[in-house]
């Protein structure tokens, strides 16, 4: 990226002043390294995003942010329905709710030293992952609404999972306002036979070894120590999110004029928070977080049958489920008043800090775990939402490492088979569906993630608790 | 590229999705170029035997907006069928789109498929008639 056109306020945080159709400037965290890496696209469309209607204090792009659609991936923005604030389905993102969970399993690892390719087998036999893969699960009309009404909630009480799951679920594992009604019949026909299934490119479920412990005191209440095992699960709405995207995206774009919004790019189609239009996807948006958390729930379920045929010992525990392509309605205190706005996270996690009023019990001092993928082979982190998140980006921060390299740059570089090996080498054992999309999520396609950590650390937008390394992956 | 005569596809980079790109010498040929390209995100088409035929139909209020609807129609053929593509007859009339697509059922074995598309969007969309005369159909594809 260009820095000429940014102004430097601190080490990690740079501004674009607002200027011919921004309403508000544009603030990206990040390095001068990380911005350097960015595409000129990313402040191209942090600036677009600030000429949308009713947008607050100014339009964030995170450590990690890339260059996506309408928004970019690692965008925030927060939207007042009183000042003809818009939702937007690009400032969303096709996998609606697309986020990560991560669970404790009471296992050292040692426990983890023999048993770790018949773990891997089994997790690979249970969880259905890449294309065309179907879930053993079927809806029929009426399932289906209870599930995109019901969330994890309804998952739970069809014997997916255990009761005290949902405490530890952003929305206690039940997005409000859910309106199956606004949910086409294409869009449940997508999802027919995608329930419980973990998708291909960047999702996957890996097994992986606390490495490091930043924060003891957090990582404690958090229920995590140095040498322990833990699963990550990086999936999304599957189907059903994506056809959701697609359909509202383009009501949307032709809507738009009807609205008298003029988009500066069509991607960044949107309609007023206060249209029926907007309350229509908003609805449907909403049933797919549903979607989504009712997935990664089944998902747990396979995870806990998968450990328990080879290591009965272990005892699977939700320690936190963030979503990061979501627009919420929050409270947030801007000039000293407190609003109700919308804030639009695309590729970027909630990160509520200490006190926050909607946090269960067991994090309110410390604030919300912040789960931050990596890729395979690569790191990931667990992050704690801070006391200052709330005044730098409307209590948000990163949500992974972002791309630094094409999917076909990538694949032209690294062979399927041999990444494969080398992470074997390194102890990293790879079940994989497809060679050729695991050489498109190589390690080395993606940015340093630690160096993302560090900075939203720095930026003072989450702390860092502890480290995750990969010893299983499973991938599409 | 992947060139026949005037019509070819190819994909451009993205940083975390993928470009497609069809040119034809009518715009229902850049069209079944790009349906290829799309096709081309999840596998070769050379894997794919044009055994089933689908027929599509869709419209929009102008030739840029009906490209991505006819790439998310195809999308959704392929995800709910469990099938792939590797062959296409379009027919554009006034805004709507007739076509035909034929290919066959998943089979992962064989076509080792690696990537699966979650929709087409509207960046880098462009439908239009190059200087050389022929139409070029283009966006980026969510992957």
């Amino acid at each position: 990226m260009d820095l000429s056109r940014l102004e430097k306020l601190d080490d990690e945080c740079w501004r674009i002043p607002a200027r011919g159709a921004m309403r508000v400037p544009g603030v990206l965290y990040a390095s001068e390294m990380l911005l350097r890496d960015m595409d000129d696209k990313v402040a191209e469309q942090v600036m677009n995003v600030a000429t949308l209607p009713g947008i607050v204090r100014a339009s964030y792009a995170m450590p990690d942010a890339h260059w996506g659609y309408g928004f970019p991936i690692g965008g925030v923005a927060a939207f007042d329905p009183d000042q003809d604030g818009v939702v937007s389905a690009g400032g969303v993102g096709f996998d609606i709710s697309c986020g990560v969970r991560t669970l404790t399993t009471g296992l050292r690892r040692e426990d983890l030293a023999d048993a770790a390719p018949a773990l891997a087998e089994s997790l690979f036999l249970r969880i259905p992952a890449g294309l065309g893969s179907t879930g053993r699960l079927r809806l029929r009309a009426r399932e289906m609404d209870a599930m995109l009404s019901g969330g994890a909630r309804w998952a739970v009480e069809q014997g997916y999972g255990e009761h005290g799951d949902l405490e530890r679920i952003e929305e206690r594992g039940c997005m409000a306002g859910a309106d199956p009604d606004a949910v086409s019949e294409r869009a449940r026909t997508r999802q027919r036979d995608e329930m419980g299934t973990l998708g291909s490119g960047n999702h996957y479920l890996e097994v992986q070894e606390v490495v490091d412990v930043y924060d003891s005191r957090i990582a404690d209440i958090f229920g995590v120590r140095g040498g322990d095992i833990v699963v990550s699960i990086h999936c999304g709405s599957r189907g059903l999110g994506h056809q959701i995207g697609t359909e509202y995206l383009k009501r949307m774009v032709v809507e738009a004029p009807r609205h008298g919004i003029r988009l500066p790019d069509r991607e960044l189609a949107c309609a007023p928070l206060n249209s029926s239009l907007g309350k229509a996807y908003l609805g449907a948006m909403r049933a797919a977080i549903n979607c989504a958390l009712a997935n990664r729930q089944i998902l747990t379920h396979l995870a806990r049958q998968a450990f328990h045929d080879v290591l009965p010992g272990a005892e699977l525990r939700l320690l936190y489920d963030v979503s990061h392509n979501t627009c919420k309605a929050e409270m947030h205190r801007v000039d000293g008043v407190e609003r109700r706005l919308y804030v639009h996270r695309k590729g970027a996690t909630r990160a509520f800090g200490p006190g926050h009023p909607d946090l269960p019990e067991v994090f309110r001092n410390v604030g919300q775990p912040v789960l931050i993928g990596g890729s395979m082979g690569t790191c990931s982190y667990i992050l704690a939402g801070s006391a200052d998140s709330e005044s730098r980006a409307f209590a948000s921060a990163c949500h992974g490492a972002g791309r630094a390299m094409s999917r076909h740059q990538a694949a032209r570089r690294w062979n399927g088979r041999e990444v494969v090996d080398e992470l074997a080498r390194r102890g990293v054992l790879i079940r994989a569906g497809s060679s050729r999309g695991v050489a498109e999520e190589a390690p080395g396609a993606y940015k340093d993630v630690s160096e993302v950590v560090e900075v939203a650390q720095r930026a003072g937008l989450a702390v860092r608790v502890a480290r995750l390394q990969p010893l299983i992956c499973i991938k599409g | 590229m992947e060139s026949f005569a005037d019509s070819a596809w190819e994909h451009f980079p993205h940083q975390a999705d993928i470009g497609i790109r069809g040119y034809g010498p009518t715009p229902q040929q850049a069209f079944e170029q790009a349906a290829l390209a799309l096709c081309a995100v999840i596998t070769d088409p050379e894997r794919v035997k044009p055994r089933e035929c689908v027929a599509l139909a869709c419209e929009a209020p102008d030739r840029e907006l009906l490209l991505v609807d006819w790439l998310n129609a195809l999308i959704y053929e392929m995800a709910t069928r469990r099938m792939l593509f590797s062959h296409f007859e379009v027919e554009l009339d006034d805004g709507r789109l007739r076509a035909q697509a034929w290919g066959e059922a998943l089979d992962p074995d064989r076509h080792r498929p690696r990537v699966e598309p979650k929709g087409a969007t509207y960046t880098g969309l462009r439908m239009e008639r190059l200087d050389d005369g022929r139409w070029l159909a283009q966006c980026v594809v969510d992957v």
